[in-house]
């Protein structure tokens, strides 16, 4: 790319031609207040008029987002014009938006809140009345408030891009406009998948994961026995909400910083995983046998089961009757766990800690119960975790290494830990398949062709004692669609299809912790581009220290077939651990 | 999906059709499907972007952001009262007052006996004869509150006969 000469604040830079005045700038060391910390094509309209600059051969103010540099361009940030015309831009925003930042669980994260300070907005400015308010509670996962709205677009986009849905888009005209899944309606009345990507883009509150902390607090004053199990990506993500660098695995401290929350039992969903690893494998290789449905796809994201009964509905015999991981352990603490300690499954309360907003309806589904009793309770998110934390006044970076509790579910193998990055599933499949044709283990143990962190398709061909078992990953439904279709072709040539609905997986899933540079002074200039990589090392790291690597080797997982399930697939192993799937209609009658 | 008729469903398939070579066909489409049903429901921005690939919510969005294109179905007769600025220095507001209060609906609305729908406009570039009405095309001149009662009747009269 050639290089151009532009001055900013007077000063000569050598350039990239090409670029946008916000990245030039940023290369130089500017960085031009905007809401532009997460762009990478997602808004990027220029809209919100944040990042107004002087520019010369511009006629008046440009926005820096969207406005190319030019040879011989002279650029002033700090001129009292451009200041003010920042200042006024922001104003403008504040004027049409709920600022009860005190009550927003976005407080501290906020985008525009960010930028109203440092641009040093004043109170109330232009007054008068705000657009009326569309707020949607209803759905399990998801809420929206359009009272919080800025209307940049970002969530639009981000649906577009991860899964080519675009559930939302704007509604009506002028100042009538807001945000919305078409019709206002809600979440849960249109084919959303509820993987919370929207939530991750949002700038302010008005996109939000819905909050269960309220129900684990009324448990907990019930006196029930109430037990946590975290999911294998939150581990990877927690610290970045106490200051720790992306890709630091927090597993000891988090199991330290739960215990002192009041869980009686903290239980890492990855002996649900390697639970999951024997029932799925166990499944495919029968259908391989039995010339069955194939290929199998893997059940154990909610975010890509909702999008195949909302769009594939004749390919759901596809899909592994598997519950997924945390399900599965939830099932398993309401019935075995109950049992062995004598307690009512009635009085257990799990709470499940996901990275993901799409497993607060999933635990909802019908299905999910074992006599009548929920498998898992509540549902939060990595950030809602964060936010217990630090209302108890934890300090999080002080707490001692724990590990989980032991008893009855405490092992769990390296393969379950990979879980939760796009090609886990099926690297953590592959071992113990692999082990199951050949009677022993795979060497080297790992199957490095399907790993990634990003979305995208990736194959793979593995071939097991002269048997060739054709693989594939996707992660994000655009991915997804690609090999769906192609099954409805009669095209596919795999066995086995691991999905995940989100992005790089469950490291990139809707309930993670926020990625801003704003509020992440001592990461990289690229994080937006490299958090998930970081996040997926964390993972495999702690898979290659584990000396437990694959899911039949777990002691424990064989001590609850021995002693309460028997077989894999066997009769109570498909009452507590299968479920069913049945198409649903996009637009429901309202 | 299942509420439309297989007709219907197939009708506006075709109309999708006409288009599949533009760029962007969507406005096309829908000014279609409006003069041919003279509205749009989600049922059948479900079908546009079945055949297009547009999200229903970014077709709704372009039926909510026009006001030629409407939600729900229209009157068999479509008054519009011009509310630009000439016709309205010159008396707009009344007429449309009057034409609200005789048809017991708002503005945007329907008669419950699908008859009239009551439409205000911005600006119809008739501003030498204002205030302008246009029913179904045909537009009146100079309207006075007190013409209202009587142009209505001339409807009912040829609506019932």
């Amino acid at each position: 790319m050639a290089l151009i000469n532009i001055k900013i604040e007077g000063l000569p830079y050598q350039v990239e031609e090409g670029l946008t005045i916000l990245e030039a700038a940023k290369k130089c060391g500017y960085d031009i207040p905007s809401l532009c910390a997460y762009n990478h094509g997602e808004c990027n309209q220029g809209s919100c008029r944040v990042c107004l600059v002087e520019a010369t051969g511009a006629r008046g103010l440009v926005a820096s987002c969207v406005y190319p540099v030019a040879e011989g361009m002279e650029i002033t940030i700090s001129s009292p014009t451009a200041t003010a015309a920042r200042r006024h831009s922001v104003e403008l925003l504040l004027s049409n938006h709920n600022q009860n930042c005190q009550q927003c669980d976005k407080n501290g994260k906020c985008e525009l809140l960010h930028v109203a300070n440092i641009t040093g907005a004043r109170e109330n400015v232009f007054g008068g009345v705000h657009s009326e308010t569309h707020l949607d509670e209803i759905a399990p996962g998801l809420v929206r408030d359009t009272s919080k709205c800025i209307l940049c677009g970002r969530c639009i986009e981000r649906c577009k891009n991860a899964h080519g849905l675009g559930i939302l888009g704007y509604e009506n005209r002028g100042f009538n406009v807001f945000v919305s899944p078409a019709q206002d309606r809600s979440f849960a009345e249109s084919p959303c998948i509820q993987c919370g990507q929207c939530v991750n883009v949002c700038p302010t509150g008005a996109l939000m994961e819905h909050s269960e902390i309220d129900r684990i607090d009324e448990a907990f004053a019930a006196g029930k026995v109430v037990i946590a199990q975290a999911a294998p990506a939150v581990r990877a993500a927690l610290g970045e909400e106490f200051g720790y660098r992306i890709g630091t695995p927090v597993t000891g401290k988090m199991i330290a910083a739960m215990r002192r929350l009041g869980f009686k039992r903290v239980y890492d969903v990855n002996f649900g995983a390697d639970l999951t690893i024997m029932e799925e494998g166990t499944e495919l290789l029968g259908r391989i046998k039995n010339n069955g449905v194939l290929p199998m796809i893997t059940s154990c994201s909610p975010g890509w089961i909702n999008y195949a009964e909302y769009n594939y509905a004749d390919l759901l015999p596809h899909l592994s009757s598997c519950k997924s991981p945390h399900q599965m352990q939830g099932a398993i603490i309401k019935s075995y766990w109950a049992e062995q300690n004598g307690i009512k499954p009635e009085d257990i309360f799990v709470v499940s800690v996901m990275p993901c907003t799409a497993k607060k309806y999933e635990r909802q589904r019908e299905q999910m119960k074992v006599n009548g009793n929920w498998d898992v309770d509540a549902v939060i998110t990595t950030r809602e975790l964060a936010r217990m934390i630090k209302r108890s006044g934890i300090m999080f970076d002080r707490l001692p290494d724990e590990d989980w509790d032991q008893d009855i579910m405490g092992d769990y193998s390296g393969a379950a830990v990979i879980f939760g990055v796009t090609g886990g599933v099926m690297e953590a499949a592959l071992r113990t398949v692999y082990y199951k044709l050949t009677g022993k283990e795979s060497d080297p143990i790992e199957f490095k062709a399907v790993r990634g962190h990003e979305a995208g398709i990736r194959e793979a061909s593995v071939d097991v004692n002269g048997t060739t078992i054709n693989v594939a990953i996707a992660s994000g439904m655009k991915s997804a669609k690609v090999l769906l279709d192609e099954i409805k072709e009669g095209k596919s040539k795999y066995h086995f299809i691991e999905i995940m609905g989100c992005p790089g997986g469950c490291i990139n899933g809707g309930g993670q912790p926020y990625v801003r540079e704003f509020f992440l002074p001592n990461e990289d200039d690229d994080i937006v581009d490299t958090y998930k990589e970081k996040r997926a090392q964390a993972l495999y790291s702690e898979d290659e220290r584990q000396t437990l690597r694959q899911s039949h080797n777990n002691p424990q997982i064989k001590e609850l077939y021995d002693k309460f399930l028997g077989e894999p697939n066997s009769h109570k192993a498909h009452e507590l651990l299968h479920t069913t799937y049945a198409g649903r209609e996009r637009f429901p009658a309202k | 999906m299942a509420r439309l008729q297989e007709a219907a469903v197939k009708q506006i398939e075709e109309i999708c059709d006409r288009y599949c070579d533009e760029k962007t066909p969507l406005m096309m489409i829908l000014s279609d499907i409006q003069n041919e049903y003279g509205y749009i429901p989600l049922e059948v921005q479900e079908i546009v972007s079945a055949k297009t690939g547009i999200s229903v919510a970014e077709i709704y969005g372009v039926v909510t952001f026009y006001s030629f294109f409407s939600l729900t179905p229209k009157g068999k007769y479509v008054i519009g009262c011009c509310l630009g600025t000439a016709c309205y220095v010159k008396g707009a507001q009344k007429v449309i007052d009057r034409f609200s209060e005789l048809l017991g609906i708002r503005p945007g609305e329907t008669t419950e006996d699908g008859l009239f729908t009551l439409d205000a406009l911005r600006c119809i570039g008739a501003c030498g004869i204002a205030p302008a009405v246009s029913i179904n095309g045909k537009v009146y001149p100079k309207v006075e509150t007190g013409q209202v009662e009587g142009i209505i009747e001339s409807y009912r009269k040829e609506a019932s006969a």
